[in-house]
């Protein structure tokens, strides 16, 4: 499936028929983006902007590719937040930011 | 002296597992990954010798246990290799879960299979158990009555394989064939690989330029339709095998179809029958036509997937037909053979049917000798004539009670 084929079946609103897809269930890169894995999340981090070093461990140990980035001015990447769409709470990055008094919490996820 | 049929070809004297691995060289694939199990050892021994002595350029894994055999082809099959294996019996029971992996994946593998009997109690001798156990696994089954058939399959298999996006095993009898010594023509190097061409993958995962995730999960979703995909190309490699056997046929003279029809025309008895066991047939069947007896064959080449219009066809105007098992289905109604040639009689021609018998023999490499299969023609003679009824339920053949 390409990403757009990703989005429409995504979506659930009109699924896609045998004929429309690639044999093999084989599926293009770069098209999870279009798959939102974050609903069902039960705890949800929590990132302290002012606490944060950007050592980026949390980004090196999110599963799901969840901890935004951009460059700064250096073009050294820093931390710019969370991607609720995909993050998924397992709580990696709580658990791995070294900063003593936590960058990231978890919390409960409110519906 | 046996001419060629082919104006290049040579006459040799090869073994089945021998002829197999022959065309394994000849082809050549980028991968062999195999584990030894009798009787199909031969093939992947003989082929791992032409690889340690540099006669091909395949990579040869060498795994421990025919499970990684077929995973390791998969693997291969999937960066965008051209990947074979071979194994027989348990081996190919070990194989299990990955075949359906192979198959889901849409990877042309190739497996030289020699027929085998199950275990247990152990045994290592020809019957059909072990592939017909892996009927409805999405693979192409192209069975051999001789070690030419294996040859010819085996360099044909690739094509079809490697056209239909589908794994194709060919097989041959353990022992009968697998290490019987036999008169094969075999092909030159060049025309052969020249016959099975270069592989070019649709999508390759080595191709890093066009990045794409294989194997990822479906639920209630998108697997009924990707499995539908499946059974629809099995549907449509039956052409592909016949364009395949036509272009083999203008190359090297052999003609191939989905079955070989014996002595059919005008047949008012027949048998349908897998493997060696149709050579003995061919015998009493020419000793019953010199009695004006009007007995034929159909020796099933492709059973998967199994042509049932054209044999509901041929087998039409035939009045009596036993069909062959080399392989039980231990209380299914009747055999696999039987279960298929009956639903392709009763689907494709209005209910009219010849009267049928269900015969499994020879299972554990028990003998089947030409008497054997003349007792079989002569109930079909006096059903025919309506002297006898059919038995409703498996008969045994050769097997003391
Ligand atoms: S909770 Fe898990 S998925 Fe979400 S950002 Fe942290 S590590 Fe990633
Ligand atoms: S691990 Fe903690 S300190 Fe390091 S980048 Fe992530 S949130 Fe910031």
């Amino acid at each position: 499936m390409n990403r757009a084929q990703i989005k429409k079946a995504a979506s659930c609103q009109a699924p896609l028929r045998a004929s429309e897809i690639a044999p093999a269930g084989l599926v293009e890169a770069g098209t999870s983006v279009e798959f939102n894995t974050g609903d069902w999340r039960a705890n949800r981090p929590k990132w302290f902007k002012e606490k944060c070093i950007h050592c980026l461990l949390c980004w090196i140990a999110c599963p799901d590719s969840s901890i935004l980035l951009k460059a700064d001015k250096v073009k050294t990447s820093v931390m710019t937040g969370i991607d609720y769409g995909h993050c998924k709470g397992c709580g990696i990055c709580a658990k791995e930011c070294p900063v003593k008094d936590k960058a990231i919490i978890m919390e409960e996820e409110k519906k | 002296m046996i001419k060629p049929i082919y104006s290049k070809g040579k006459i040799v004297a090869k073994t089945g597992n021998e002829a197999m691995a022959e065309a394994m060289r000849q082809i050549e694939p980028d991968v062999v990954a195999a584990y030894p199990i009798t009787p199909a050892t031969e093939i992947v021994q003989i082929f791992s010798q032409f690889v340690s002595d540099g006669i091909v350029k395949s990579e040869y894994v060498a795994v421990e246990s025919e499970h990684s055999a077929m995973s390791a082809a998969i693997g291969a099959s999937a960066a965008g290799a051209r990947a074979m294996t071979g194994t027989a019996a348990q081996g190919l029971a070990l194989m299990w879960e990955m075949l359906y992996i192979a198959s889901g994946l849409r990877l042309p593998i190739v497996m030289a299979e020699v027929n085998r009997a199950l275990s247990a109690p152990i045994n290592i001798h020809g019957d059909q158990s072990d592939t017909m156990g892996a009927r409805d696994s999405g693979w192409i089954q192209i069975y051999s009555e001789n070690s030419q058939e294996a040859y010819d399959n085996m360099i044909q298999a690739v094509r079809i394989a490697e056209k239909c996006m589908l794994p194709a095993m060919v097989t041959t009898d353990g022992f009968i064939i697998s290490h019987c010594m036999e008169v094969v023509e075999t092909y030159p190097d060049k025309d052969v690989k020249k016959f099975v061409g270069q592989y070019k993958p649709q999508r390759a995962l080595l191709n890093t330029k066009k990045p794409y995730t294989l194997g990822s999960i479906e639920l209630q979703d998108y697997y009924f339709e990707h499995r539908w995909q499946l059974a629809e190309a099995m549907n449509k490699a039956q052409d592909v095998v016949l364009d395949v056997a036509k272009d083999f046929a203008k190359t090297f003279g052999r003609k191939y179809g989905m079955y070989e029809k014996y002595k059919m025309d005008g047949a008012e008895i027949a048998i349908v029958v897998i493997g060696s066991t149709a050579g003995t047939a061919k015998v009493v069947i020419d000793e019953l036509r010199k009695k004006g007896i009007k007995a034929g064959m159909i020796k099933i080449r492709v059973f998967r997937p199994f042509p049932a219009a054209m044999i509901a066809k041929d087998l039409a105007k035939v009045k009596a037909v036993a069909i062959m098992d080399r392989a039980d289905s231990c209380a299914g109604t009747f055999a696999p053979l039987y279960t298929d040639v009956a639903a392709a009689l009763f689907a494709h021609n209005e209910g009219k049917m010849p009267k049928m018998e269900n015969y499994v023999y020879g299972l554990g490499g028990r003998e089947i000798a030409p008497e054997h299969i003349t007792a079989v023609y002569d109930k079909l003679a006096k059903i025919a004539k309506g002297k006898a009824k059919p038995s409703n339920k498996v008969e045994y053949i050769n097997l003391r009670k």
